[in-house]
């Protein structure tokens, strides 16, 4: 296809461009930056905050420049004494309405409404403040989601995002006139709304209204107790993003410097939860077989559940498919459960003192955690906290640690080891490619090709739907799947209950792109996309991995050894499955 | 699963769509003199409300403009805040995404330049140059200021006699004014706010046709001064009439044959009969009103004679010259005026329109009267040609109705172009552009442009032109009295400048208007030539009103008069309209609210026997 070419002017500057470019994206290209903050290419294009507004020839009204498209022998001013005291009044009408005091916000130094106030000069003289207060701000506290409606301008990104990319629809934009605001859609309270708390409304928030609840304070008190063992374990998709903020490459970044910082901060144990993905792996390849085998994938197939916004997801969206999820635990509940029996046992330490700390790129882990089926049979839960990627650079800056300087340490024995099959985990496809390296030695002894079933990997979760792929394991035809992304997980799903596709396995992952591009990630105010190069990480460490197979695993078959006899075996099936039909969902019907 | 749905509004929006409606119509009939600035305030809350509240400057930026106008009425605002405003305004003006935004913010702008007075008058002193003065909206509507609630309660208590002795206080033309009056009392009738308008004029009609004999009120003793009238239409003879109660002697000078003016020459029999005018007339001479017949004040006697002979001269001539079109073919035959055709039926001078089609050309009030006159005269067709579209006409819409029920053929977006004249310069044919509607001019009036057709040809035995009045003032600007395009120019008092003892009013002041407007001018005029002549007489009336019932109004439909039978056939002069039954009438006088007893009219309203 030929792309024709437009010429425009932008401040008498002549350029050429491809037709169909916006007014925004040409300026930026040739390096004339105009003020914008809710603009969000594909997502968000609907010319709501007004900054980005310019002057057009011909034109009597400034036009927004996010939104129109540059047509030929265009003439555009982004630089008038208008135009800049048109972007400059409305960003004070944004700032009537929120809360200014930056030095209380999570946001502060990586704010684009803070940026763009201090390169305008901005102050409030004159203008009257109008913070929404009262029953218009109320948010619970212990949610794992946190708004602040103090903070919100209004850019529509999160209602957006929750509508297209999620298809969930948790947001709106709720009453009219100076009332306008973002809040749940129907006047829901939060928590009788089936947010999957995947959390992508927070990465795609310009300020400081969305954020994960704390739970830095909790996990560095039990640090501070010395008769509490506080253990970490780190998420496979943390290496990939954790030094983003704190001015590290993810060569610098790796999960053992972590490991090191989390130390040096005062944890006792750490461990990489990517051990705990081989062990799911271990259980999971195996539940698939046997159910498989049961017949109990004829109908619909069976689908991974290590995503916790995937299963709120699927037992609200598609109750008839909760059966068919794993019941193989997430990999750091499975860890979780293990530190507080098995190691426990080894250690000789009461697991009453110890208290496990997820560090995962994701909000809705934090929710999974407190589950009342992710309890051990004395009532303790598998996992007692779980930080962010974002809490625990705060945290790694509260404890004034220089992350540069502290040395890469390795982790904590007698789970130390750790596989390529579960680093990749972190990326969508992962668990699927993990799953069959195992499955197709379980079924035929053999291990196949570690790069097989490369054909389940995808870096843009936007080109398609899902990814298929069909092979055979010991003569027996395979078909699996795998989508990343809840829009589209919901179209593979209408797709498999119509009975339009069939498969055998199914993994799908909440966010776009797998946990690499977790709602817990690090938030940037430029609009690069860092999901696919944070996935392309994992699959260089599984390159370079002598281990990429996770049965493969020495600690893992240690463990099995010593203390699990094999997957599936009772004690497995107590420790490290769980019951996805033990609780419920908002508006879940009676189970 | 279902994904399409029959949308129906909900319960809480369907009463909201009533609200709308409530508002529109307490809007309409907002008092005069409220608070411009409290007013604009309410205006931009309101906008601000129908905003969705996607965008910054309507959302955010509007709350701003609001605080601010408040911060004005509070009194505590910053010196610059009209700048401020301006500044936000255009800011909302420029950026907002949708009309909600930026039409307020056009709104804001234009209140602004509008009353920046009254801004800086609550900006500086905290006070409102304005405020409830009108306390009862109907009678301080009506250019004659007519006791309206008064003499609805009189027709109330059957009492149609008192009821017209009221209504001439003000006003002695309470029958023509009962059948033809624009009634602008209605517009502000406060009744709006519940239902809708009391039907005012209908009523008074309803008055007029049962009231028997009324004796003629006893005149002032003679002064000995002597006052001239120059025209008999409404607002000479309501001069002459108060003047001559007054105790003046009035001498009317009329051009033509009868009194009346426009009532009798412009005016269609089937609107307004003879003898409903004559009632009127004949009460007036009764006060002993000297009357002149057929003579030209100009060419059969001069002005300045006049100005000599009596000690004041009141100019009160009528809109009889019409404007023509300045196309050509103009001055071919059975090419006519509007006024001069309505005046040759008037006067028995009828052309013969039998079996003849006939173009009307115009929009306004006069068009429908030609239109219908001709459909009455027997034209086979009658085609009304406008520029612009039926809602731009200025005639009001029920006559735009009825001719179209009687069979005219109103064709709108035609554009005179030219008239197509035989061998022997008789009419054949109407050229007619077709125009575009455009853009909206300055004015508020929507414009129209030629369109991209070719004239349309409309075969015709008659042109009909009915653009526009104009008053004949030459024999005055060569008295020495100004003229500014065509009317006189007089003080607000109606003296002319300069003129010594002249006074003028009515059409010959303002242009082409209305009927209670040259009655009002009548009443002004009387009232400043009695004391120009030394005077202070009182108009006064000894009526007393009944008091009202309880405030208990539950909303009731207006009675409209019904048409009657389809008229509009050849020779059928009579009234379309049938008047109130004594049903309907006792159910409109109930529907008065009153507000000459209630509400502020009880505090400051009171009522005035006299002036």
């Amino acid at each position: 296809m030929v792309t024709t070419m437009v010429n425009i002017k932008i401040n008498g500057l002549s350029l050429s461009v491809p037709e169909g470019t916006t007014i925004l994206t040409a300026a930026e290209s040739h390096g004339i930056s105009i003020p914008h903050l809710c603009y969000l290419e594909k997502i968000n294009e609907i010319g709501a905050c007004r900054l980005c507004c310019v002057e057009v020839k011909g034109e009597e009204k400034l036009v927004p420049s996010c939104i129109t498209k540059a047509a030929e022998g265009m003439e555009v001013i982004t630089n008038s004494q208008r135009v800049r005291s048109r972007a400059r009044t409305n960003l004070q009408f944004l700032m009537s309405q929120h809360d200014g005091r930056c030095t209380q916000c999570v946001l502060s130094g990586n704010c684009r409404l803070q940026t763009l106030c201090n390169e305008m000069n901005i102050s409030l003289d004159g203008f009257y403040e109008d913070i929404p207060k009262g029953r218009r701000t109320y948010w619970p506290a212990e949610f794992p989601l946190q708004r602040d409606a103090t903070r919100c301008i209004k850019c529509m990104r999160c209602i957006q995002t929750c509508d297209k990319v999620q298809k969930v629809s948790v947001w709106d934009l709720i009453s009219g006139g100076a009332w306008a605001r973002v809040d749940v859609h129907d006047g829901l309270d939060i928590r009788e709304s089936d947010c999957t708390l995947c959390g992508q409304c927070i990465v795609n928030c310009p300020t400081g209204a969305l954020k994960e609840r704390s739970d830095t304070e909790a996990v560095m008190r039990c640090i501070d107790n010395k008769d509490i063992i506080t253990i970490a374990q780190i998420a496979p998709a943390i290496r990939t993003a954790w030094g983003e903020s704190l001015g590290m490459s993810p060569e610098e970044a790796t999960s053992e410097k972590l490991c090191g910082i989390l130390k040096a901060c005062g944890f006792d144990y750490v461990f990489d939860t990517s051990f705990g993905a081989d062990l799911t792996i271990m259980e999971e390849a195996s539940e698939f077989l046997a159910r498989k085998g049961k017949g109990d994938l004829d109908k619909y197939p069976m689908f991974t559940s290590c995503c916790p916004g995937w299963v709120r997801f699927c037992k609200t969206h598609y109750p008839e498919l909760t059966g068919q999820l794993s019941t193989s635990k997430s990999p750091h509940q499975m860890f979780g459960a293990v530190i507080k029996s098995y190691f426990a046992e080894k250690e000789g330490i009461d697991p009453s003192r110890i208290r496990t700390v997820s560090i995962m790129p994701c909000i809705a882990k934090k929710a999974e955690a407190a589950l009342p089926t992710m309890k051990n049979a004395e009532g303790l839960s598998d996992v007692d906290y779980v930080l962010t990627t974002r809490e625990v650079v705060r945290m790694i800056n509260m404890e004034n640690i220089q992350a540069g300087q502290i040395r890469e340490t390795p982790f904590d024995n007698p789970m130390a080891d750790y596989t390529g099959a579960g680093v990749i985990f972190g990326v969508t496809g992962g668990v699927m490619e993990a799953a069959l390296r195992s499955a197709a030695y379980f079924v035929t002894g053999k291990n196949p090709e570690p790069d097989a079933f490369k054909a389940v990997r995808g870096r843009h979760a936007e080109e398609c739907a899902w990814r298929e792929l069909e092979m055979e394991i010991g003569g027996e035809k395979i078909r699996v799947a795998v989508a990343s992304g809840l829009r589209n997980a919901d179209l593979l799903c209408t797709a498999i209950v119509r009975g339009e596709v069939k498969y055998d396995f199914v993994e799908i992952m909440a966010c776009p792109n797998g946990c690499s591009g977790g709602g817990g990630q690090p938030r940037h105010q430029d609009d690069i996309d860092r999901r696919g190069c944070r996935g392309e990480v994992l699959y260089k460490i599984d390159q370079k991995l002598p281990l990429r197979y996770s049965h493969e695993n020495p600690d893992i078959q240690k463990l099995y050894h010593d203390y699990l006899e094999k997957p599936l075996s009772e004690k497995a099936e107590d420790l490290l499955h769980t019951d996805h039909f033990g609780w419920r969902m908002p508006g879940e019907e009676n189970i | 699963m279902e994904r399409l749905k029959i949308e129906r509004p909900e319960q809480g929006q369907r009463v909201l769509q009533n609200l709308y409606q409530d508002i529109t119509r307490r809007i309409t009939a907002s008092p005069n003199g409220m608070c411009p600035v409290d007013m604009t305030l309410n205006f931009v809350r309101t906008a601000h409300a129908q905003s969705c509240g996607k965008c910054t400057p309507c959302r955010a930026g509007l709350e701003q403009i609001e605080k601010m106008i408040r911060s004005i009425m509070y009194g505590d605002a910053e010196d610059d805040v009209l700048e401020r405003i301006r500044f936000c305004a255009e800011v909302i003006r420029d950026t907002a995404d949708c009309a909600i935004g930026y039409e307020t913010a056009e709104m804001v702008l234009q209140a602004l330049s509008g009353f920046r007075d009254d801004f800086e008058e609550h900006l500086k002193r905290g006070k409102c140059a304005y405020g409830t003065r009108q306390a009862i909206p109907c009678t301080a509507t009506c250019p004659a200021h007519v006791d309206v609630p008064g003499y609805i309660a009189l027709i109330k208590a059957g009492r149609y006699e008192d009821a017209v002795r009221l209504i001439r206080k003000d006003n002695p033309f309470p029958s023509v004014c009962g059948y033809v009056c624009e009634h602008p009392c209605e517009n502000k009738c406060r009744r709006a706010m519940v239902d809708a308008p009391v039907n005012i004029c209908g009523l008074k009609r309803y008055a007029v046709d049962h009231a028997g004999f009324i004796p003629t009120p006893p005149c002032a003793p003679s002064t000995g001064k002597k006052v001239a009238v120059v025209g008999g239409g409404p607002g000479g003879l309501t001069a002459a009439y108060y003047l001559t109660l007054m105790g003046h002697k009035v001498r009317v000078y009329e051009q033509r044959e009868k009194l009346g003016g426009m009532l009798r020459y412009g005016i269609p029999d089937y609107r307004l009969p003879q003898d409903i005018l004559d009632r009127d007339i004949q009460y007036i001479l009764n006060t002993g009103v000297e009357a002149w017949y057929n003579i030209v004040v100009g060419e059969d006697v001069q002005i300045e004679e006049l100005k000599q002979e009596f000690d004041a001269v009141y100019v009160s001539i009528g809109a009889h010259d019409h404007r023509s079109l300045g196309i050509e073919g103009e001055n071919g035959t059975n090419v006519i005026s509007a006024v001069e055709m309505l005046r040759g039926v008037g006067e028995g001078r009828i052309p013969d329109m039998r079996g003849k089609s006939v173009v009307v050309v115009g929009g306004g009030n006069v068009a429908m009267d030609a239109t219908r006159t001709s459909l009455r005269l027997g034209a086979s067709k009658v085609i009304c040609a406008y520029r612009r579209r039926i809602e731009d006409m200025t005639a009001l819409p029920e006559e735009v109705q009825e001719a179209q029920a009687e069979g005219a053929d109103i064709r709108t977006l035609m554009a005179p172009d030219h008239i197509e004249l035989d061998e022997n310069g008789k009419v054949r044919a109407f050229w007619a552009q077709p125009q575009i509607i455009s853009a909206v001019q300055r004015g508020g009036r929507t414009g129209v442009r030629s369109a991209d057709k070719p004239a349309v040809r409309i075969p015709c035995d008659y042109v009909v032109v009915a653009i526009g009045q104009s008053i004949h003032s030459k024999p005055f600007e060569s008295a020495g009295m100004k003229t500014h395009r065509g009317a006189i120019e007089a003080e607000r008092t109606s003296f002319v400048p300069e003129s010594g003892n002249v006074f003028a009013g009515g059409d010959a002041v303002s242009g082409p208007a209305t009927v209670i407007l040259a009655v009002a001018a009548g009443k002004v005029a009387s009232d400043n030539i009695d004391s120009f002549l030394g005077y202070h007489h009182k108009i006064a009336v000894d009526v007393n009103v009944p008091e009202p019932p309880m405030n208990n109004m539950p909303p009731c439909g207006r009675v409209v008069l019904k048409a009657k039978e389809l008229s509009g056939t050849e020779g059928d002069f009579s009234l379309v309209t049938e008047g109130m039954s004594d049903e309907e009438a006792y159910q409109e006088c109930s529907r008065c609210l009153r507000c000459d007893r209630f509400g502020y009219g009880l505090f400051r309203g009171g009522r005035s026997l006299e002036w």
